[in-house]
């Protein structure tokens, strides 16, 4: 029985931030850090919205695009985020109630770092899979805090995708997938702490390169495939730089990565990102399109996906909801004041 | 602390527009009522769950600038009183719009929003909020 | 059923009134009204009390009894009642007290309004305000009672009914008349202009189109006409006391620019007192917005749809124009708005005006005065009609 992707959603906050207004208040030469990064201006959320209004937006797009699939009949939500409004009750119940699939499903919110989204698809083939659901969502969203001054700033963001997982109707088969996970602390935040810490460039070759490379690895030993095999790849991206130079080691093009790396336009959304990713590549994807997905997420692991695209894409209803494209077109522009008033930074009265 | 019951009770409301349409007179009401104004007795066993169209357009509206606590971080904010598709008004706040960007007759949409929180330890209330259908 | 007659009337300024508590707000204008009324006070046999939201304002629920304690009615162990309908409270609690005179069940009662605002901070304040509307689907979603009138405005401008200009002059003339009432909370009178440019509060309504915060109280004491030359030589007759009510939430209604209730209302209290509102010379109309008072003259049948801003505009609306004169108190805006006072005050000032003692302000030959009070988003209107003697 093939299991894959029935349908998915995306959305992006409207506001944005360019990288040499942060900098200009730190004294630093903002637009550097951005080409650094290559990240040239990432997106913010309004105050008005959490991980749950944008897992939500995502999953009512998903829903639109497949009017015929009875929400009553999907058997699992998973949300997996870094920024779930509550640390003790679940993100994923709110969802569910607001995509009308409650009450008769199995719900929990997932973390690990940003692989959290991709770790619910997984979990979400298991259930449709072994037949014990009909279908299953699973979402990536963030609203990523960096600490005020410091280099994540430049590049933590908002923004999330849903995948429904089922059986029926699929636009995207995944043949396979498959994971590699190690205890590695490169980056984390401790229960009530506002601001995550990390390890510098510790994140980047014993962690981020390590377990994508490792993962991707043995996805192309199992599938017996070479990187041209495909016609597209999507790689976690927590600034421009790592995915571009993380496809170039693995021998994947520059065009190959183009649609799957949004970062440097919207900044890193955490367990957002690859979910994103693959929905602008669905977005543009024709029946036949060979997809390689591999994820990350810090503490540390990476879940990589072999996905052939279907012809049932021609009869997706992809216009009941906007395309990638169009969430983020006519963003609007914030000064660091407003953007740390937004994003809480402000001390308040209570 | 406020009893969380009170708005987790409005929850299809709130979130997901759920109204009653009276099945004797085939008008619909939003919020939800249990007899039908119309029909009063006529009405009773007869009232059943339906959700309005999240589509419409905005029939007046108003930017406030006097914020109520919860709201203070967005002021000024836009208020609207929305004509939905199936002929129901609704209010609820405009975002995602410049204020002068309002006009009587825009097409909007409701979507999910954080409405309030009882502070920074108590419940989050969501509830829909509408921003422009471009 | 007989006729009842307003034999006393008493009110305290209106203001910010930090010296002043509660109760000592409700007895000050009791007191006025026994002593206007030439009574001592033990012939009170019924007191009806409207006011808004001690509960909230002042922690204090059982204002009925508060009322009655420190006004000594205690002593007679009178029935008291304490009456809540938004902003008509006043216009709701007189209604009661003239229906319990009429009916022969009282004979002797006493109407106080009262509110106590400013021993709370001013958002709180408004978040009780704003729960006078629907504070499930419109308080509880963002919408504020002021934003209620302002979405109205906006409309009424759309669907040229009144221009801006014209709803700003419902302002000017509260302010007009309030300059010429002693007891006035403002008393100064202001150009178009400063209402068309004060800050913002929901727009298109400023600072000015809005009613303030106030203390205060007012109270009349009723018994049947038949009576009252017992009593005093200057009394006013209550030809008719009529109320109407309509849904809690604005986006209920089918229309927005007029108030059905006030509608309803007039036409059931002109039936009463077998006039029309041609018979009208001096109104008293709830201005808690400027855009109400414009809607209030049309619902009234005073001025048809689409005339009253004119009216307002070209200053027709003055004591002295000769027309139908408005809000001679200073209306809600100048005299100042303790909530549940203000439908007992606007009975108040159409007594002096019925009776000649309205001194600066007075209408030459006032007859009849109508005065129309209402709650939230016109959920509850109440429209009395006095008669001359």
């Amino acid at each position: 029985m093939d299991v894959g992707i029935v349908s998915y959603g995306a959305y992006v906050p409207r506001y944005r931030i360019k990288p040499e207004e942060i900098g200009r208040i730190w004294g630093v030469d903002g637009k550097a850090m951005g080409k650094g990064l290559m990240i040239y201006q990432k997106s913010v959320p309004s105050p008005d919205e959490d991980v749950v209004t944008i897992a939500t937006e995502a999953a009512r797009d998903m829903m639109a695009r497949v009017p015929d699939v009875n929400p009553e009949d999907i058997g699992a939500v998973y949300v997996g985020s870094e920024s779930h409004p509550y640390a003790v009750k679940p993100t994923a119940t709110i969802v569910a109630e607001s995509i009308d699939a409650t009450p008769a499903m199995t719900a929990a919110d997932m973390e690990f770092a940003c692989k959290a989204g991709t770790a619910g698809i997984q979990a979400c083939m298991g259930l449709v899979g072994s037949g014990m659901v009909e279908y299953g969502v699973a979402i990536g969203a963030d609203t990523s805090q960096g600490a005020p001054g410091d280099a994540l700033e430049y590049s933590a963001s908002a923004g999330g995708a849903a995948y429904l997982i089922g059986t029926k109707n699929i636009i995207a088969k995944i043949n396979k997938t498959l994971s590699f996970t190690t205890d590695t602390p490169d980056f984390w935040r401790r229960e009530g702490q506002p601001y995550p810490l990390h390890g510098g460039r510790f994140t980047g070759e014993p962690a981020y390169f390590r377990h994508i490379t490792s993962a991707a690895k043995m996805m192309m030993e199992a599938m017996e495939t070479k990187p041209e095999d495909y016609t597209y790849a999507v790689f976690h991206q927590p600034n421009g730089k790592f995915p571009t130079r993380v496809a170039k080691q693995l021998g994947f093009t520059p065009e190959q990565i183009e649609y799957g790396l949004l970062t440097p336009n919207i900044g890193n959304t955490y367990s957002g990102a690859v979910p994103l990713g693959l929905a602008n590549v669905l977005d543009h994807a024709k029946p036949g399109d060979r997809i390689f997905v591999t994820s990350y997420g810090s503490g540390a692991g990476s879940d990589a996906f072999d996905i052939t695209v279907t012809n049932e894409i021609e009869n997706y209803k992809r216009d009941n909801a906007p395309t990638i494209e169009r969430v983020l077109e006519n963003p609007v522009y914030l000064d660091y004041g407003t953007y740390a008033k937004y994003k809480g930074k402000i001390l308040m009265s209570e | 602390m406020a009893s969380v019951a009170k708005e987790w009770r409005e929850i299809p409301g709130r979130y997901n527009l759920q109204g009653t349409k009276c099945e004797n007179c085939g008008k619909i009401y939003f919020p939800s009522r249990s007899f039908c104004p119309k029909c009063r007795r006529d009405s009773i066993g007869k009232m059943t769950p339906v959700k309005l169209d999240r589509k419409g357009f905005v029939y007046t509206f108003s930017v406030v600038h006097e914020a109520p606590d919860c709201n203070n971080r967005q002021k000024p904010y836009a208020v609207v009183m929305v004509k939905t598709s199936d002929d129901i008004l609704l209010s609820g706040q405009l975002v995602d719009v410049e204020p002068e960007n309002i006009e009587i007759g825009m097409p909007v949409r409701a979507v999910l929003r954080k409405l309030d929180a009882d502070g920074p330890a108590g419940v989050i209330h969501y509830g829909f909020k509408f921003v422009p259908d471009y | 059923m007989r006729d009842v007659a307003i034999i006393g009337i008493g009110a305290t300024k209106f203001g910010e009134l930090w010296n002043k508590s509660f109760r000592s707000l409700g007895i000050e204008a009791g007191m006025k009204a026994i002593e206007d009324a030439n009574l001592s006070g033990d012939e009170i046999d019924g007191l009806f009390i409207g006011n808004m939201s001690a509960g909230r304002f002042i922690n204090q629920q059982h204002v009925d009894a508060l009322i009655a304690d420190y006004s000594g009615m205690v002593t007679n162990h009178i029935p008291a009642t304490r009456v809540e309908a938004g902003g008509a409270s006043g216009g709701v609690a007189f209604r009661e007290a003239v229906m319990a005179v009429a009916s022969g069940i009282h004979n002797t009662v006493m109407v106080g309004g009262a509110e106590k605002m400013t021993d709370l901070d001013d958002a709180s304040i408004n978040s009780v305000m704003d729960a006078t509307a629907d504070a499930e689907w419109e308080a509880g979603m963002g919408i504020t009672l002021a934003s209620n009138y302002a979405m109205i405005a906006r409309r009424m401008i759309h669907d040229h009914i009144a221009t801006r200009e014209e709803i700003a002059a419902v302002s000017v003339n509260s302010h007009f008349h309030g300059a010429l009432n002693p007891g006035a909370q403002f008393r100064k009178a202001v150009p178009i202009e400063t209402v068309l440019k004060s800050g913002a509060v929901a727009t298109p309504l400023g600072m000015f189109d809005c009613a303030p915060i106030s203390d205060g109280a007012a109270a009349i004491i009723l018994c049947p006409l038949e009576e009252a030359k017992k009593h005093t030589d200057s009394y006013v007759k209550v030809s008719a006391v009529a109320q109407a009510s309509d849904t809690l939430a604005l986006f209920q209604r089918d229309c927005i620019t007029e108030f059905k209730a006030t509608q309803v209302a007039a036409a059931r209290a002109y039936e009463m007192a077998g006039i029309t509102a041609r018979d009208i010379n001096v109104a008293e109309i709830h201005d808690d917005y400027t855009v109400a008072g414009i809607m209030a003259m049309q619902d009234l049948g005073i001025y048809k749809t689409g005339e009253a801003g004119k009216a307002f505009l070209n200053e027709e609306t003055h004591f002295d124009a000769g027309n139908v004169a408005v809000n001679t108190s200073g209306g809600l805006k100048a005299r100042g708005y303790p909530i549940g006072a203000a439908g007992v005050a606007q009975i108040v000032e159409l007594t002096e005006q019925l009776r000649n003692s309205a001194e600066a302000r007075q209408v030459k030959d006032a007859k009849y005065g109508l005065a129309q009070s209402a709650g939230g988003n016109g959920s509850a209107v109440t429209v009395s009609i006095l008669e001359a003697i």
